[in-house]
């Protein structure tokens, strides 16, 4: 019998992104299916009921919320190919902790960046910049925080990019002065597949 | 090699006691340095710069932190007894899904209860925090604990915050057993369990005392 997946998603969240990015890494057919956050669709609260978010993985029918967790239950479903997360123990740690360290920091400080004003916003402004400069020391030489190829804190952060132009404009910083390291990680994504056809242009 | 385990913590924290749960449940002998991280404490900052908080597990000289990343390491480091999480991968995306719930809500709600003053809006704090220990009872049905017959990752996740409910009562004029009697009666079910019982929880009344003279000096009432 043929896995039925489909993801409930809404095109700009970044939350939505890494599981698309999962979805093609692993190269698995599914039904996307955008959502209009303001008339949300029956199927998405009544598979999600407790936050009411997107993404929601929808698999044979069962459903798995927070984008985290299904990036992680796709890792360790479809487990022959492209593997998200390393092997070792420790390692898997250090990937987590940082994937929630994206989680805890950028959404919420990025989102400060453009609704916030004067003082607050200086803040929230290097803030931000600290939050990249430290992601940039843990990169360090490697070409992905998953070595070699995109792993699970690849997959996490590399949505927030897409906000970018959004972050810079209404928070008038320049990323690429201030963290040229992340930026060049960022444009290596983008050259990779599964990165590029998920995510949309910056501009729109 | 025997392994090094230590575990830098607050006796107080409930992250600290999830990873305490955790350990005891595999059996694993380790050393706890129990301090308030708010006091100088340079090697919690060497091994948590980022976050510069407790719980740190540190196994073998490397640091391992945040509590429900620290129990999945300890689960899969020790792999061969207890298991903390299920081995299908659906089950074990059910039970990330509400330890993560707990995460979110429980540990605000519960502030609020007891940070806020009488009122309006301690009243809607109340409320939102019994609805939510409603839908985690939902969740548990007729489990004896959200892992099923054993304790989980949800169990060890949410069994530390029944050390807070004296506090949050007593705050909160609320009665728990009265609005949520199965949580009450899981949470004992767990404290029957030796790994969570034995001086991993503190007396609730200690914690109480506790947040009220943090509270004097904070300057509420």
């Amino acid at each position: 019998m043929a896995d039925e997946v489909i993801l409930l998603d809404y095109w700009v969240s970044p939350f939505g992104m890494r599981v698309r990015i999962a979805l093609a890494e692993k190269g698995i057919k599914h039904e996307y299916r955008e959502e209009d956050l303001r008339n949300k669709s029956p199927l998405l609260l009544q598979m999600n009921p407790v936050h009411k978010k997107i993404p929601v993985l929808i698999h044979n029918g069962k459903s798995i919320c927070e984008s985290l967790i299904a990036v992680q239950y796709i890792d360790e479903v479809w487990n022959e190919k492209s593997p998200l997360l390393p092997s070792d123990p420790y390692q898997r740690s250090q990937a987590r902790f940082w994937a929630d360290y994206v989680d805890k920091k950028i959404y919420e400080v990025g989102r400060n960046l453009w609704t916030k004003k004067g003082e607050e916003q200086e803040a929230a402004k290097k803030e931000f910049i600290e939050a990249l400069k430290l992601l940039e020391q843990e990169l360090g030489d490697k070409t992905y925080f998953g070595g070699d190829k995109i792993g699970f804190v690849d997959v996490a952060l590399i949505p927030f990019y897409t906000w970018f132009k959004g972050y810079e404009t209404f928070g008038n910083i320049n990323v690429e002065k201030e963290c040229p390291k992340f930026i060049a990680w960022a444009k290596r994504c983008m050259q990779v597949e599964s990165i590029s056809k998920s995510l949309p242009d910056q501009d729109k | 090699m025997a392994d090094e385990v230590v575990l830098l913590g607050f006796w107080i924290s409930p992250y600290g006691m999830r990873a305490r749960i955790a350990l005891a449940e595999k059996g694993v002998k380790y050393e706890f340095i129990d301090k308030d991280p708010r006091e100088n404490w340079p090697y919690l900052l060497q091994m948590n710069p980022v976050h510069k908080k407790i719980p740190v597990l540190i196994h073998n000289g490397k640091p391992i932190c945040e509590s429900l990343v620290i129990v999945e390491y300890i689960d899969e480091v020790w792999k061969d007894r207890s298991p903390l999480l299920p081995s299908d991968p659906y089950q074990r995306a059910q039970a990330r899904f509400w330890a993560d719930y707990v995460d979110k809500k429980i540990y605000e709600a519960g502030k609020k209860v007891y940070r806020t003053k009488k009122g309006e809006e301690q009243e809607a704090a109340k409320k939102e925090f019994i609805d939510m220990l409603k839908l985690l009872e939902k969740q548990l049905g007729d489990k004896a604990y959200f892992g099923g017959d054993r304790l989980g990752l949800v169990d060890i996740a949410l069994i530390p915050f029944y050390s807070w409910f004296e506090t949050y009562e007593k705050f909160g004029n609320l009665n728990i057993e009265i609005e949520c009697p199965k949580f009450i009666a899981w949470a004992n079910r767990c404290m029957q369990i030796e790994s969570v019982s034995k001086s991993l929880l503190p007396n609730q009344h200690k914690v109480y005392e506790f947040i009220a003279d943090a509270l004097k000096k904070l300057g509420f009432s």
